[in-house]
């Protein structure tokens, strides 16, 4: 990957995606036998998970168009209800592809 | 959490603890096979091989990175497409220094030869299983292998049929396939709520992602939006 913009194997990506995962992973346990984690990085690690969800959820859904918004409100709505992971995904599903049929979007 | 220098206790291993671990896992699998069969069926819509679909979920093995990446996983692979994929599965697992940080106390009276390799299957349901299994003063690390280990075979073969289904669906939007990964992830935020306070650090993620997303083109809103949540939550007060 030497600046040449040519085409990149799948399989390299896939291994370094693997190796600096796998560090992460390995990291926090070293790091702790030496340096403990202060409250700020920890309350920062914490806040990570959600902060991912919403930056990748929200400009997705907003470019998305009504159907998306209507479709993620409705999986939202079903997990609040119901907590089902599998009913919450097929109640977004079906609510876009029945708004298309209808013609919306 | 244990100070350093401390000698940390040698936990047990018993196979009815690897029993339980893996038992204590079930209530979590419906939701990872869910995960799993959409990361599948992703990895076949992106032109993935059978082999580097499940290649993925068996080494990279972290679901939210996996797909997230997938949605933006470019039709033309070149160097810079690759190094912001590689970018993004970095910050998307940043909190494994978390989870990873936790097992501290528990593990560390282990010699290194146990402990790493356990690590490296680690996940957040495990993470959150285990921290319940040591508040009611569990010990056996057995426990937390047998959870681990489990979770790991079925996110491994539930990606298979995710992905023969995903290679079926010819046209995903006429099914709302298109839709999956936004519902999904929203339905993800309902059992991670923790009341209001623990929630700014989203809202400040989402205005700077809707922000970034509209002056930059690429994937730089999901970096800038998960930064910023991130450092919101680092500047709050400290919560009890």
């Amino acid at each position: 990957m030497s600046g040449s913009d040519g085409p990149v194997d799948v399989m390299t990506v896939l291994l370094a995606m693997a190796a600096l995962t796998l560090v992460l992973r390995l990291a926090g346990f070293w790091m702790m036998a030496h340096v403990p984690l202060t409250g700020r990085v920890r309350r920062m690690l914490e806040a990570l998970p959600g902060s991912v969800i919403m930056a990748t959820v929200l400009p997705v859904a907003v470019k998305g168009g009504p159907v998306t918004m209507l479709a993620v409100a409705a999986a939202l709505a079903v997990m609040i209800l119901r907590r089902n992971d599998f009913l919450a995904v097929a109640t977004g599903m079906a609510v876009a592809a029945g708004l298309r049929a209808f013609g919306v979007g | 959490m244990t100070p350093p220098n401390h000698p940390d206790p040698l936990p047990p291993f018993s196979f009815a603890a690897f029993r339980a671990g893996a038992r204590a896992m079930l209530p979590a699998q419906p939701g990872l096979i869910a995960f799993a069969l959409v990361v599948g069926a992703l990895a076949a819509q992106q032109g993935f091989s059978a082999i580097e679909a499940l290649w993925m979920s068996a080494f990279v093995y972290a679901g939210m990175a996996q797909l997230i990446t997938l949605q933006m996983w470019p039709a033309d692979l070149t160097a810079a497409a690759a190094a912001s994929l590689i970018l993004v599965t970095t910050i998307v697992n940043l909190r494994f220094l978390l989870l990873s940080a936790a097992m501290r106390p528990w593990f560390g009276g282990l010699p290194s030869w146990q402990s790493y390799p356990m690590l490296t299957i680690n996940t957040d349901a495990g993470y959150l299983v285990s921290m319940r299994y040591r508040a009611a003063g569990g010990n056996d690390f057995g426990f937390f292998l047998g959870g681990a280990m489990i979770t790991w075979l079925i996110w491994v073969l539930a990606t298979l049929p995710g992905y023969l289904l995903g290679a079926a669906i010819g046209a995903p939007q006429r099914f709302g396939f298109d839709v999956v990964m936004p519902a999904f992830f929203a339905a993800m935020l309902v059992p991670m709520w923790r009341g209001r306070s623990r929630a700014l650090p989203w809202v400040v993620s989402g205005l700077v992602a809707l922000a970034v997303d509209w002056l930059i083109d690429g994937y730089w809103f999901l970096i800038a939006g998960a930064i910023a949540g991130s450092i919101a939550g680092g500047l709050q007060h400290e919560r009890e």
